[in-house]
């Protein structure tokens, strides 16, 4: 449904996009991953057609971005990093507005301003002025302007930026409801929120691509091991040593104070290293699974990992 | 069409759910009322001193010593008017990324531009109509001639609309209001100050300078005069001024 091949955007010197390659199947929810001036951004804005790209290519729902500006526009909902809203209009309004300009025809106008409103959880609000909602409440109104046309593709550019905890997860719950409906391409430089609401993701960094692919290829083609941190009230390395003894573990390490012990792939010991830590009293305060993919970010945001 | 039709409905809201069209109308409608109520007050008095002379008593004329001073005062109020009107239009929606809205709509730049332009005239018309009320005053108690001062509210609304071409034009060149406001003021003065080079230099640069003021071509309107000419001149400064706000709109977003 979204295909970018070798794409790069320079302004003047500065390479902001460079050869970027990758796919997101249609119905899916793709992440686009990347630290702060990634890149993400510009390449929203190429698929998009905000702005030119200076070479490669890219095509949404099978129409050129370049060639073919206005189906893709046709076929985009659209919501930038800062959500584009008329402060002195009611909700209502400007929905009304984008749905004209958006070319919903007449007679669809009226359900579609309502379906938005009603999906976004925007009933509530939707006579108030937009100057006088919540911060969450905008966010709904700009994904909701984003569907107004019912377009195939949803781009979002970091949909849940400034938003407190719990208008964050309801941002994620209204944009997992929305697949299958629609392909969605979203930015975020929070790594839970792909392993929350996303299928796959795509992981840049300085404008490079860095990895792309659903979360489990990623998880099972990077880490060849699956782990385990705790936090213990003793855990110095002789108590970190008694952890080898486990029958399967693979590593164990000290990491500040945490412990850090893998085993291969495809068993689960947590129960093992629990009951481990519990009979030698050691006095287990924390204890969570390592995420693959969040190893990988962090390895390819610090600049440990070449693509 | 529709495009156009949707961005000018927007626009003209925006202006009347903002203080902006009511602050703006009502200073221009007291300025242009005072200068009337001054004009009249003088017409009365010098009309009454030529009435007892019988040569002078002929050239009494209330379109030539009302309207004609009352319109060129009019131009010199939209001089500053016009500007506080199309400030925002570009400049706001690039400052607050509405602009990113628009330009990801299926919408040309071309019915961008020609939709704020139109409204802003709309704005205009409402304001130099309003003022027309007065001019019942003076239609009710005289007996001036209709055409002039026909000619006149057509030269008006024509500089108007030149006005708010270059208005803009400036606020597409910037985010900030006031930065755009405050050029294209000292433009439009700049227009109006040019027109004085005529009356003291000499040669063909002259005519040529004379030309590009909108002071000769409207003074022909207020007497009158519906020349070609000076239409060509409204219609071709104004669409200068929109293909200008379209070349910075388009070339800005392929840098």
């Amino acid at each position: 449904m979204i295909e970018v091949r070798g794409l790069t955007k320079k302004y003047g010197e500065l390479v902001a996009v460079r050869d970027l390659t990758f796919k997101v199947e249609a119905g899916r929810i793709w992440g686009l991953l990347g630290p702060n001036a990634a890149g993400k951004t510009t390449t929203m804005r190429i698929l998009t057609g905000f702005l030119p790209a200076t070479s490669g290519q890219a095509t949404v729902a099978g129409f050129d971005v370049f060639d073919k500006p206005d189906d893709v526009k046709r076929s985009i909902g659209y919501l930038p990093e800062v959500v584009p809203l008329y402060l002195d209009m009611t909700v209502a309004g400007y929905l009304g507005f984008v749905a004209e300009i958006k070319q919903v025809p007449k007679a669809r106008r009226k359900a579609s301003i309502a379906r938005v409103i009603e999906s976004a959880g925007l009933k509530d609000v939707s006579r108030r002025l937009i100057k006088n909602i919540s911060r969450g409440f905008k966010q709904r109104v700009g994904i909701a302007q984003a569907m107004i046309h019912d377009p195939k593709v949803l781009i979002l550019d970091e949909p849940t930026i400034g938003l407190d905890p719990a208008q964050i997860r309801e941002i994620r719950q209204l944009i997992r409801s929305l697949r299958g409906e629609h392909t969605i391409l979203l930015s975020t430089h929070i790594l839970p929120e792909v392993t929350q609401v996303c299928d796959g993701v795509v992981i840049i960094n300085e404008g490079r691509l860095m990895a792309s692919g659903s979360l489990d290829e990623l998880a099972a083609s990077f880490d060849k091991t699956d782990g385990v941190l705790i936090r213990l009230r003793r855990g110095g390395p002789e108590e970190a040593a008694l952890f080898r003894g486990l029958p399967g573990v693979a590593k164990v390490a000290v990491e500040g104070d945490e412990v850090r012990v893998e085993w291969s792939r495809g068993r689960d010991l947590r129960d093992d290293v629990a009951r481990l830590a519990l009979d030698k009293g050691l006095g287990l305060k924390e204890m969570r699974s390592m995420a693959g993919i969040e190893d990988l970010y962090m390895k390819i945001v610090s600049g440990g990992l070449e693509p | 069409m529709s495009n156009i039709w949707s961005l000018v409905k927007k626009e003209v809201r925006a202006y009347f759910s903002s203080p902006i069209a009511y602050a703006v109308t009502a200073g221009f409608l007291l300025l242009v009322g005072y200068s009337f109520y001054n004009a009249l007050a003088w017409f009365n008095d010098a009309a009454m001193q030529m009435a007892q002379n019988p040569y002078y008593a002929q050239q009494i004329n209330i379109n030539e010593m009302v309207f004609v001073p009352l319109f060129h005062n009019m131009t010199i109020f939209l001089v500053f008017i016009v500007p506080l009107l199309t400030m925002r239009l570009l400049a706001e929606e690039k400052k607050t990324g509405t602009d990113e809205l628009l330009f990801t709509s299926p919408l040309t730049v071309g019915e961008i531009v020609l939709g704020k332009y139109i409204a802003a005239l709309i704005m205009v018309a409402v304001m130099l109509g309003l003022t027309a009320v007065l001019s019942g005053f003076a239609f009710s108690y005289g007996n001036p001639e209709l055409a002039p001062w026909l000619t006149g509210y057509l030269g008006l609304f024509l500089t108007g609309a030149l006005f708010v071409a270059i208005g803009l034009f400036f606020s597409s060149l910037t985010e900030n209001q006031i930065v755009a406001a405050f050029l294209a003021i000292v433009t439009l003065l700049l227009l109006l100050l040019i027109s004085w080079v005529t009356s003291s230099g000499s040669g063909g640069w002259r005519s040529v300078v004379g030309y590009l003021s909108y002071s000769d071509h409207f003074g022909d309107m207020t007497r009158g005069i519906l020349d070609t000419k000076d239409i060509v001149y409204y219609l071709t400064f104004s669409f200068f001024g929109l293909f200008l706000t379209h070349s910075v709109i388009q070339s800005r977003r392929w840098r």
